[in-house]
Order: C-alpha cells, then structure tokens, then sequence
C-alpha cells in the first residue's frame, strides 16, 4: 500500500470533521481561489504532464461547444438548467481544479433526467464529437436518475478538442444504472473529466470507462453513498499507444454502512511514451460498517518505453467489515501462456493476440452493453493490429 | 513416417549463477509406432527434455541435434514444431485466463493444419473428444486450463491431442495426480492415438502404474540427465521393485 504520511493525518481529520480534506481528495468547493492552479509537484497532479494540457487549467469561458448527437429512449428528458439550479439537484460538487472550472465557466449545465421507475434496455446514448483542439470546451452534465429506475447511459467521446467536464450522476434509491464512458478521441485532443456517482439506498451502479484515444485523459471516477445497501462496480479498459498519457483515478467514499465497491481497470501500453496512471483511493469511514470493497489494477505492458504508474490507497478506519482488498500488478507477456499456445502450432502474433484478447476480455464480458462489447472487442483488435502484429515486442526473459 | 531421433542433447538453463547444464548427452530414437517410456527420479532432467523437444526459451541446446523424420527440429520455432508434428502434453498446463477453450482449440487446429475446420464436423469432434475423457461440453466455454483441477488439466491435455492428431507425443507425467479412473480415461485416449499406427510417443513417468494401461516397447531409465539404462517393459517392474537407488548411487 502506497499512503503518504500526510494523506494519512487528512484522512484522519477527514473523519473527525466528516469530511474528506485528504489531499488525495481534496474537499469539495465551488470557489476557485480554493483550487489553485496546479504547478504539477501537488500529490494529485505528479503523474500528469501539466504543459500538454495545453492551458485548460487557467482557460477562460469559451462559445466552443461538441457536436451531440442523442438518442433518447422515450421518458428520459434533456434540458438546459443553471449552474445553481444544478448545484440545488444535488450535484456532486468539485473537488480539484478541472471540475470547479468546468462549472465556473460551462455557463449552464446539461440536465438528463430519468424518472423514477423507468425501465428500459435501449440505451440512452450521448454521442459527444469535438471539431478541433483549438477548440476549448467546458461541459457539466447532470444525471438524475430516480428511484428504482432500471437504465443504461452510454457517453462517448470522438473527434478532437480540450474538454474539460464534470459529471454527476445522483442516483435513486434501488435503481440500477449502468453508465459507460468511452473515450475514442483522435490523437491530439485533452480531456479532463471527473465522473462523480452518489448511490442511492440499495442502489446498484455500474461505471465503465474506456480510453483508446486521445493525447491526453485525466479522468475521474468517484463514488459515494447516499444511503446503506448501494454497490458500485467501477470497470475500466485503457489502451495507450506511443506518446498517449491515460490517467485514471478512482475514489470510492464508503460513507454508509453494509456499502460496497468493486473496482477492476485493465489497461494495456504499447510505444515510446506510452503512459498510464491509475490511482485507486477507497476510504472507509467509521461509520461504514459491513461494507465490502475490492479493487485491482492490471497492466500489461507489451513494448519496451512504456510507463504504468498504479497506485491503490486503502484507508480502513472501521474493523467491522466483510471485507477489503486491492491487488495491483503490472507485467509483460507471460512467456508460459506464450509458450503453451505456441506449442499448439499457434503463431506468435496470434498467440500475443489472443492473451491481450484474453487478458481484456473479463472485463469486456462486465461492461453489460452488448452493442458496445462488440465494438470494444473490434477496437481492441484493431489497438493491436497497430503493434502488437507489427512486431517490435518484447517479452519476459527475451 | 513419424521418427523422432535425438543425439548427444545437452541443456542448459540461465540460473543466477550462470549457465547450469541440465541435459548431458541423451540419445533416443523413437520410431514410428514405438512407445517409449522414460522413468527417472525427481530433477533428473525428464521435463528439460520434454520442453526441450518443444522448444521453451528457458532451455538452451548448446550440443547434439533433434530431428523430425530427418528434418532439424532445433532450428525451428515453437509454433513451427508443433506444425511440424510435435505434441507436448505438460506436466504443468498453463491457464490462459480469457481465452475459452473452444476458441483455442478452434486456433490451434486452424493453425496446424493450415486451414479453419469445418464448422459442423468440428464441432462435433470437439464434443467427441471430450466425451472421450469424459469432461463436460461445458468446459468449452471456460477459460483455458482456468480453475480446472490437476486431473481435468490433464485430461484437457488429451483432448488436445486428439483433436491435434500429431505425428509424436511427449507426454510429460500425464499420468501424476490422476485418480485410478481417470488414468484409465487417459490411458484409453493415449491407446486410441496408439492405435493409429505410424505416431510415436514417449512416455515421461514416475510411476510404472500407467505402463499397465499404455504397453511401453523402450523404457528407459533417466538419470542426472542422460539414459541411464534401456531395456524393454521389464525393466519398468525392477524399478517398481527396486527403486532408482541403485542409479542414483552408481552416479555418485
Ligand atoms: N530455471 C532453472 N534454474 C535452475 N535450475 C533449474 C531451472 N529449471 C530447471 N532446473 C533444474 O533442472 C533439473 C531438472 O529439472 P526437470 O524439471 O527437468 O526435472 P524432472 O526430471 O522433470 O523432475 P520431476 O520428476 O520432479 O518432474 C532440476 O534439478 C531443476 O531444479
Ligand atoms: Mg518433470
């Protein structure tokens, strides 16, 4: 376990006060002046390449805005509301620099609503297309997904801009929400996102996110608790080519009793400067008892210039849990799978292929959004086609 | 035409202390439709054999040839061995986690006999297969070797070799951590592959139980990495009587 000594005593203060002031995860705090603009020394911003973010952190308000394109299964509405008007539905508020922004200068946030009881399996599909990289775009978006409403929300993400976004999804007691993320940008765009989920009582929520392209994706996922009983499983797949930064961090605030989190992120490198971060943060507070929380990472990394940063902080201030765990692991190609496939006449290229396929797939098989699956698994083969057929591996002991 | 000749071999293995020979000369022939069964105490080089034939990166050939009905098998790649014939049934199978079985076993047919299996017939002679070691249908859907137990990696071993259909099989103690009926399963299924006549197989063992289900024509016997002694199947029921103390010391 990787824990600084000083997010050790926030965290503590964190509990005296009920409030996470951890450094890690700063409190939440709409005024800028209490998110400075990073230098990229702060514990949060150590991994992120502070200049090829190409001036979003101090951006001004912009008109630049991405193409949507929606398809809205019918009793889910989308309207426009202010910032205040969102912040009154319950957002979750920002809690570093990129969020607080986002609002500040979004001029207005996107509000979906689900009603309570809505059941469906079309999913309600957000297609965000950016033009340019040149364009600056702030985004705040507001889920409200009711009580016992059954939904799948799937956002992706393609073309080029820096986009900077905050996402809240506060959902029902009971209901069950399956949201997907999909990051499939062209090389030069940057987004900073921050996905923030409050689950409901019994609730259950899925989060996936998936990052192919882009130059850089800082993103967020966190997930607190409304009430006792709600389970969360964050799920994510990234694949960093040369040059590519994906960065993700997840927190998972058990702040209700007999609560649960599940995190499983699977990413894989390939180039010259390829790099991923993943920062797993699960705090368990006092009050948080009976709950559950398992999180790994797993990367692998296929050549050599790669760099996989994976960072679990488990905080555990209750004994009376079911159970805590993390497991995270950063490897090359097993030369004994590698082996045993080729001994059954299996090329080399295939058999790299199909423990990269096999490697995803657990994953893949989580994510419950069968259109998407099929995508996923083409632009996975097609993430492999680029390098992983073209040769230049490496493998253990070679 | 299925002979499997090997001359001379010596191994070696990297270890943190440099290059440690393993294998120091074995010679064997194995000509088609001959079994031949290696028997030899525990660390006296019968896996550095098997992987040896089959080509693992950990081992390296510093001296002696293997050929595959004349051809060198050491210059040719792993995949490219098990094109050429060459089956190798382990003593540890590997879990490939996200791979199903029918999937890899899809690929690799399609990979040793150079074309993609016919759909309907394949499909049922993978079932056949199984059927055959008695492993549920639904094992094709698992992942590779994943959670299986010793005895079902085993047997999964088979069903590869019957699906495979190679001119020679090495099968690296098959036999260990089966039960009495699944040694006969897998007896029957190494018989079956026998029985087709012009393959080869030899037989890596520590026990002389499975030589009462597969009828060696050669054991042998393997001692600090070469054959000590060869004789016929009699000599497997003096080592079940007396042991492999009297190489071991006559080594020392
Ligand atoms: N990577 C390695 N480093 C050091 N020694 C090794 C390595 N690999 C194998 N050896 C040694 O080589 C010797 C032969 O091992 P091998 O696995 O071939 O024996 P075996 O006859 O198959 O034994 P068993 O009956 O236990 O299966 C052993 O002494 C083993 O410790
Ligand atoms: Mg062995």
């Amino acid at each position: 376990m990787t824990v600084t000594d000083a997010a050790r005593e926030s965290v503590r203060d964190a509990l005296e006060q009920d409030q996470v002031v951890s450094h890690l995860n700063p409190p939440p705090s709409y005024d800028l002046d209490d998110h400075p603009v990073p230098t990229g020394r702060e514990e949060v911003w150590r991994f992120t390449p502070i200049k090829r973010l190409r001036g979003i952190l101090d951006g001004e308000k912009s008109d630049a805005h991405l193409t949507w394109e929606t398809q809205v299964p019918e009793g889910i509405t989308i309207s426009t509301v202010s910032a205040a008007e969102a912040r009154e539905l319950g957002e979750l508020p920002p809690s570093e620099r990129p969020a607080a922004l986002a609002i500040a200068r979004a001029g207005g946030a996107t509000l979906i609503d689900v009603p309570a009881d809505f059941d469906g399996d079309e999913p309600l599909l957000l297609h965000l297309h950016g033009e340019s990289v040149d364009d600056l775009v702030w985004g705040q978006l507001l889920f409200r997904i009711g009580n016992h409403a059954r939904v799948t929300i799937v956002v992706s993400h393609t073309g080029s801009a820096r986009y900077c976004a905050t996402t809240s999804y506060v959902v029902g007691d009971g209901a069950q929400v399956n949201v997907l993320t999909l990051q499939d940008w062209a090389d030069d765009a940057v987004h900073l996102a921050r996905d923030a989920v409050r689950v409901g009582r019994d609730a259950s929520v899925r989060h996936s996110a998936i990052s192919f392209g882009g130059d850089v994706v800082r993103m967020h996922a966190n997930v607190e608790y409304a009430g006792p009983g709600g389970e969360a499983e964050m799920l994510g797949l990234y694949f960093a080519d040369a040059g590519q930064h994906l960065e993700h961090r997840l927190f998972a605030d058990h702040n209700a009793p007999r609560t649960k989190s599940n995190v499983v992120y699977k990413g894989a490198l390939q180039g010259d400067g390829a790099h991923t971060v993943w920062i797993g943060n699960v705090l368990i507070r006092k009050i948080a008892e009976g709950i559950e929380t398992f999180e790994e990472n797993r990367n692998l990394v296929l050549t050599d210039g790669c760099q996989a940063d994976s960072v679990p902080n488990l905080e555990i201030e209750t004994g009376e849990i079911e159970g805590a765990g993390h497991a995270s692991a950063t490897a090359r190609f097993d030369d004994n799978q590698l082996f045993y496939l080729r001994s059954r006449g299996i090329s080399e290229e295939e058999a790299r292929r199909l423990v990269l396929h096999g490697f995803f797939q657990d994953v893949i098989r989580k994510i419950g959004v069968p259109s998407i699956e099929e995508r996923l698994t083409a632009t996975v083969e097609e993430e492999l086609a680029k390098n992983v057929l073209g040769g230049s591996l490496v493998a253990e002991g070679a | 035409m299925a002979t499997l000749e090997i001359k001379d071999l010596h191994v070696t293995v990297a270890t943190e202390d440099g290059p440690k020979e393993i294998l120091k000369g074995v010679d064997l022939t194995i000509n088609e439709g001959e079994t031949h069964a290696i028997m030899g105490p525990n660390g006296s080089g019968k896996s550095t054999l098997a992987y040896s034939i089959a080509g693992h990166p950990r081992y390296q050939v510093t001296q002696g040839s293997v050929t595959l009905d004349g051809v060198d098998v050491l210059e040719m790649s792993v995949d490219e061995r098990a094109r050429a014939g060459l089956f190798l049934a382990m003593q540890y199978p590997v879990e490939v986690p996200g791979v199903s079985v029918a999937n890899f076993l899809r690929t690799a047919k399609t990979a040793v006999d150079g074309e993609a299996p016919k759909l309907r017939t394949w499909v049922k002679d993978v079932n056949t297969a199984m059927e055959a070691v008695k492993m549920d249908p639904t094992f094709s859907q698992r992942s590779v070797n994943e959670g299986f137990s010793g005895g079902e990696k085993k047997r999964h071993e088979i069903v590869q070799l019957e699906l495979l259909d190679p001119k020679v099989a090495v099968l690296d103690e098959t036999d260990s951590g089966l039960d009495i009926d699944a040694l006969k399963i897998v007896s029957e299924g190494v018989n079956r592959f026998k029985a087709e006549g012009d393959k080869g197989v030899l037989l890596i063992t520590h026990y002389t139980r499975i030589l009462r289900y597969i009828t060696p024509d050669f054991v042998h016997v393997f001692v600090d990495g070469k054959v000590a002694e060869q004789g016929g199947p009699e000599l497997a029921e003096a080592l079940e009587a007396e042991g492999y103390d009297k190489y071991v010391n006559a080594k020392v």
